[in-house]
């Protein structure tokens, strides 16, 4: 199936949506996705911010679909044409789904441990607005315990269902889920109850924001000083392959591979994550890439590349990349 | 050469001239410790860490002061608010240890700039010269304002208009 997306074509599967496609092509094209996980069944279609134009729908009917879709749960068919950047539809909207993320969100940063590789973060700094046209009061809830090492702070949760969906495919006995309905639908577990899961420490790393949280790295760091590292250990639960954030010789916290699109690569265990902080519990393989515009790359260089003197010719560079 | 240059005589006269000239113009230098040239208001000396009014530390240590300093002279070790010290600091994080290297720091005022919590600020005050120099890591105790009202630091001259029409917006619940 030839898919056209922001005039770059690319071939999928059948039965694959929008955004899988984009992902195939990558770079800008991808549409920022909030709630969608691929590890993930059933995720995807509640936070919006992947909103595609679809200007043909497919060959054999050429007509634009009345309204903008969203891509993560939208599947392709044969010729389709979409628009995701190139369209200020599209923007627009986006600037507008922002706006609503942000509507209850209590914008503390300076305190969240999230702050510098947070998707509502880089999400509200390429779309968000500098001002919010509510004068409502913010929903405020008590930062809550989920088990030992798992800290809920329900004043930023945006809702995308990931971390039920974690507990519900990843773990046998599901603990917590979502209560009540609406604008005050809340992430709990049934009356406090502990998540004591194996692999419950996934809900962190699955969060977009930073509602649930690694209480061992509580306040530790912030994630722009720390260097992250390939590290693995022999574990009879998971795999054992996790990114070790290391300051110096000290293991800060313990955090699942993430790909590109900000996804775990594999789900760890608990013990990996929250117990082993010792060097000596780990084999160092090398440090991680990060992206260079990331605030985690900020005094940290991969190689030094020396600035061109020769001014290069227009659209040279594009070509050679 | 004429006769009026090889004599050197008016040359010379002409350089003394210029000299006892600049004996009798004021002086542009002055007896430091005992006579201070006047700082501008928005010179930028020694740190200070704010508190708000209610006497809360401001700082949360975020950190972003330290990612924006060119010289690196800023490290922090942040800690949770415990039960019972809601007067002491503004939010659930503050630091407990926040250190400027004073010899590194080149005062730029990039910190001042980088701080969403209006906490760190320069002011007019100079850095004292020391004998050692472990003595030039400042840390809480040097930099935070003390809490007497009497003797905060007042930096509402460094303040943009923008900010300050900030601080009015009452819209944002963070901005309190």
């Amino acid at each position: 199936m030839k898919v056209t997306i922001d005039n770059i074509q690319v071939e999928v599967e059948d039965g694959s949506t929008i955004l899988q496609a984009a992902r195939k092509i990558g770079g800008k094209v991808v549409p920022p996705a909030m709630c969608y996980y691929s590890k993930l069944k059933g995720s995807g279609g509640k936070c919006r911010t992947c909103l595609v134009k679809v200007a043909q729908s497919s060959a054999k009917d050429p007509r634009p679909m009345p309204k903008l879709v969203a891509s993560c749960s939208t599947p392709v068919q044969d010729g389709m044409v979409v628009q995701n950047l190139t369209s200020p539809e599209v923007i627009e909207a986006r600037k507008g789904i922002v706006e609503f993320l942000l509507l209850n969100h209590p914008l503390d940063c300076p305190v969240c441990d999230q702050a510098g590789e947070c998707d509502l973060q880089d999400l509200s700094f390429g779309f968000g607005m500098e001002e919010t046209a509510t004068e409502d009061e913010r929903r405020e809830y008590p930062v809550i315990d989920i088990g030992d090492n798992i800290k809920l702070h329900m004043n930023r949760c945006i809702l995308c269902y990931r971390c039920v969906y974690t507990a519900d495919q990843l773990t046998d006995k599901r603990l917590h889920g979502v209560l009540y309905r609406g604008d005050v639908s809340e992430i709990s577990t049934f009356i406090s109850n502990a998540v004591t899961n194996e692999f419950s420490g996934n809900v962190i790393d699955v969060c977009p924001v930073g509602a649930l949280t690694d209480k061992t790295f509580r306040f530790k760091s912030r994630v722009w000083f720390l260097k992250p590292m390939n590290a693995h250990r022999e574990c009879t639960k998971c795999s054992g392959k996790v990114a070790a954030w290391m300051f110096g010789n000290e293991i800060y916290r313990i955090t699942g591979r993430k790909d590109q699109f900000g996804e775990v690569e594999e789900f760890i265990c608990n013990e990996c994550r929250f117990d082993k902080k010792s060097i000596s519990d780990w084999v160092i393989d090398g440090p991680r890439h990060i992206k260079r515009q990331s605030v985690i790359s900020a005094n940290h260089y991969e190689e030094l590349k020396k600035q061109s003197v020769i001014k290069p010719i227009e659209g040279f560079m594009e070509k050679q990349e | 050469m004429t006769f009026w240059e090889r004599i050197y005589f008016p040359a010379i006269l002409n350089g003394m001239r210029i000299t006892f000239g600049h004996l009798f113009r004021r002086k542009t230098t002055v007896q430091y410790p005992e006579v201070k040239r006047e700082f501008s208001d928005i010179y930028r000396g020694k740190h200070v860490l704010k508190r708000d009014d209610e006497g809360r530390e401001r700082c949360t240590a975020c950190g972003l002061c330290a990612v924006a300093c060119p010289a690196e002279a800023i490290t922090m070790v942040a800690a949770e608010r415990k039960p019972g010290e809601e007067h002491l600091y503004r939010e659930e994080k503050y630091a407990t240890v926040y250190e400027i290297n004073m010899l590194r720091c080149i005062f730029c005022g990039d910190c001042e700039e980088a701080c969403p919590k209006e906490a760190i600020f320069l002011t007019k005050e100079i850095v004292k010269s020391e004998y050692e120099r472990g003595k030039f890591i400042y840390g809480k105790a040097e930099l935070v304002e003390p809490s007497d009202p009497a003797r905060r630091i007042d930096i509402s001259k460094r303040q943009t208009p923008e900010v300050l029409a900030f601080k009015k917006n009452k819209k944002f619940k963070h901005n309190k």
